[in-house]
């Protein structure tokens, strides 16, 4: 496809799944989302070699995507914070059992039921681990349509690259908006390297075990530091973020995703007003870019976080900036969606330096 | 000197770690015996359970994955649909599969998942330390049914496999008993029979096998094996429960 199409959110990240070389999906209905795995049922039912389950909780759909990805498939699942609670035990043995996979959560108001507004109440979650023991998810954060598109092809590349589950964290407005999207080519899956850990039957060589119980400490130990030696290696090569305007700015708006483009329009409006004011985006969560952030003390005067949360973020924010600077928030949460006007507002105050 | 028996190819040269009087060793046995006469060992997955069998991988010289508690079903379910020539099988306890893992293995069985679950009742959870399991007779004395399970606080005995026959995507179940020669004979003609129907493409089976647990019962290997013939078949009496194959 090289004319550029106009689809939905959900549709654009199912597209480029396949085209990443998907063939299991395993799913359960949650709105805001429900669109993926309509998308991921109708085009795999077409093709011979794809997989498709709507399975009977989140629960056994991540147990279906271990399985899966244990025998070697590219393999996803995607649902809402809820469901994504749901799955946090089968993403700790992912990454336990160094397994490839890539989990969608497109968030919602919450917590509990909450509702199905946009929301990034998750991002402790999706960051912190969000199941029990000592390992890390890889997040990437979309905002933009074409985004969506790439990074789904990137999740699944670090995904099998590190062997490690990568979530793509985006919310209800995101799956929704339809923008034009051009999609890289398609991956054959045959043509991706040779997986030679996966368990297929034994054929030609020894029996492998993939598992994640060692019960001797020393070994569960030397697991963790593996772990963790892979983790940092993550953390020193694939941080990303996009800059806007923040060369000349004594202002920096911090936001990721859907947060981050209301933000963007709130900067375009205050620049007009003469305001020195940038944004920084962080497009990945896991890890934070801190460094270039650290980098924009040097001459930015002050941060204002901008989530649509209570104020999450906003901790790694002030980790990265260690004190030198300022750093204010501003969220609405629980489904709200700020304008730009009400958020131009909020920078234009601090700028100004009255207290939010 | 001509050797007449020798341990089967699907098991690894390793002792088991199993307790004296334990069905497992035998189950285990007759697996591999069964994945042997089919000729199936390097085509064969098998999925261990959370539970005194966690370290079947040890014994079994197949392709293992582990699950997490319960989730054995889903977990064969994502590797067999990858893999449709594979034979995929998992073991679990009841505790596994009757508890924690009910759901899971329903719905397996409700699609018609061509898969074989080895299924092990011994009424008790054994390798927490013999609390009550979902399989618990009425009356009988875990660590936390102290005086015995009583219905109206702790409920009854769960039929997993008569459920399990209600689902239409299931083809062959079958409960036997490894507590005699007989009763040994009869399981890993169930067993490969299980594998049989999965290798025909035929739809989910499972085998339920009553295995005696000595050390968490606080009963001798020998009153072990009476209270399985005895008692515990009462609740959950031997018989092909489902066969469509």
């Amino acid at each position: 496809m090289s004319a550029k199409t106009l689809m939905r959110g959900t549709h654009v990240l199912g597209e480029a799944a396949i085209r990443a070389g998907c063939r299991a999906y395993f799913g359960y209905p949650i709105t805001p989302q429900n669109e993926l795995p309509e998308y991921m049922a109708s085009k795999f039912a077409k093709m011979d070699d794809a997989v498709f389950i709507q399975a009977e909780s989140e629960i056994a759909s991540i147990n279906m995507v271990i399985g899966a990805a244990a025998a070697g498939a590219r393999a996803m699942t995607s649902s809402s914070s809820p469901g994504i609670s749901l799955k946090q035990e089968g993403i700790s043995y992912l990454a336990a059992m160094e397994l490839p996979a890539v989990i969608v959560n497109m968030m919602r108001g919450g917590p509990g039921l909450g509702n199905i507004a946009p929301a990034q109440g998750d991002y402790f979650q999706a960051t912190r681990g969000g199941g029990h023991g000592d390992y890390r998810v890889i997040v990437l954060a979309p905002a933009y349509g074409q985004e969506i598109a790439d990074m789904t092809r990137q999740a699944f590349d670090l995904a099998d690259y590190y062997r490690t589950p990568v979530m793509i964290l985006g919310d209800g407005m995101m799956g929704q908006m339809m923008e034009p999207v051009l999609f890289p080519e398609p991956v054959d899956p045959s043509s991706l390297p040779k997986k030679e850990w996966v368990v297929n039957g034994s054929k030609g060589r020894g029996s492998r075990v993939i598992l994640s119980l060692l019960l001797d400490p020393p070994r569960e130990e030397e697991h963790n530091w593996k772990l963790a030696r892979k983790y940092q290696a993550i953390t020193e090569t694939i941080p990303d973020q996009e800059m806007y305007l923040t060369d000349d700015a004594e202002l920096v708006v911090v936001a990721y995703g859907t947060a981050a483009r209301i933000a963007k329009g709130a900067v375009h409006r205050v620049r007009q007003s003469g305001l020195k004011v940038g944004l920084y985006r962080p497009k990945t969560l896991w890890p934070f870019p801190s460094k270039p952030l650290a980098k924009l003390c040097d001459h930015v005067g002050q941060f204002l976080v901008f989530e649509m949360s209570t104020g999450q973020m906003v901790e790694d924010v002030r980790l990265a900036v260690e004190g030198r600077r300022e750093v204010s928030f501003y969220g609405r949460p629980g489904g709200v969606v700020s304008t730009p006007e009400e958020v131009a507002a909020i920078v234009s105050s601090a700028y100004h330096g009255k207290s939010n | 000197m001509k050797k007449i028996f020798s341990r089967p190819d699907a098991l690894k040269d390793n002792p088991f770690h199993y307790c004296p009087g334990c069905g497992h060793s035998i189950i285990h046995r007759l697996v591999a015996e069964v994945i042997d006469e089919l000729g199936i060992r390097d085509r064969t997955i098998g999925v261990p359970p959370a539970g005194c069998a966690v370290l079947a991988y040890n014994y079994f010289d197949v392709d293992m994955c582990e699950a997490p508690h319960g989730r054995a079903a889903a977990v064969a379910t994502g590797m067999k649909r990858i893999l449709k020539d594979s034979v995929v099988f998992t073991y679990q306890g009841d505790g596994d599969i009757a508890a924690i893992g009910t759901a899971e293995t329903i719905h397996a069985a409700n699609r018609g998942e061509r898969i074989t679950a080895i299924f092990v009742n011994n009424a008790v959870y054994g390798m927490t330390g013999g609390q009550m399991a979902p399989t618990t007779l009425p009356g009988q004395e875990t660590t936390t049914t102290p005086g015995g399970r009583l219905q109206v606080r702790d409920g009854y005995p769960l039929d997993l496999s008569g459920m399990l026959a209600l689902a239409a995507g299931s083809v062959y179940i079958e409960r036997t008993a490894v507590t005699s020669p007989k009763g040994i004979i009869r399981t890993k003609k169930a067993i490969k029979k299980a594998f049989e129907t999965q290798l025909e493409d035929k739809g989910f089976s499972l085998v339920e096998v009553l295995s005696p647990c000595p050390t968490n019962w606080k009963m001798s290997p020998k009153d072990s094996i009476r209270w399985v013939d005895e008692i515990m078949t009462k609740i959950f009496p031997l018989k092909v429960i489902k066969d469509v194959a």
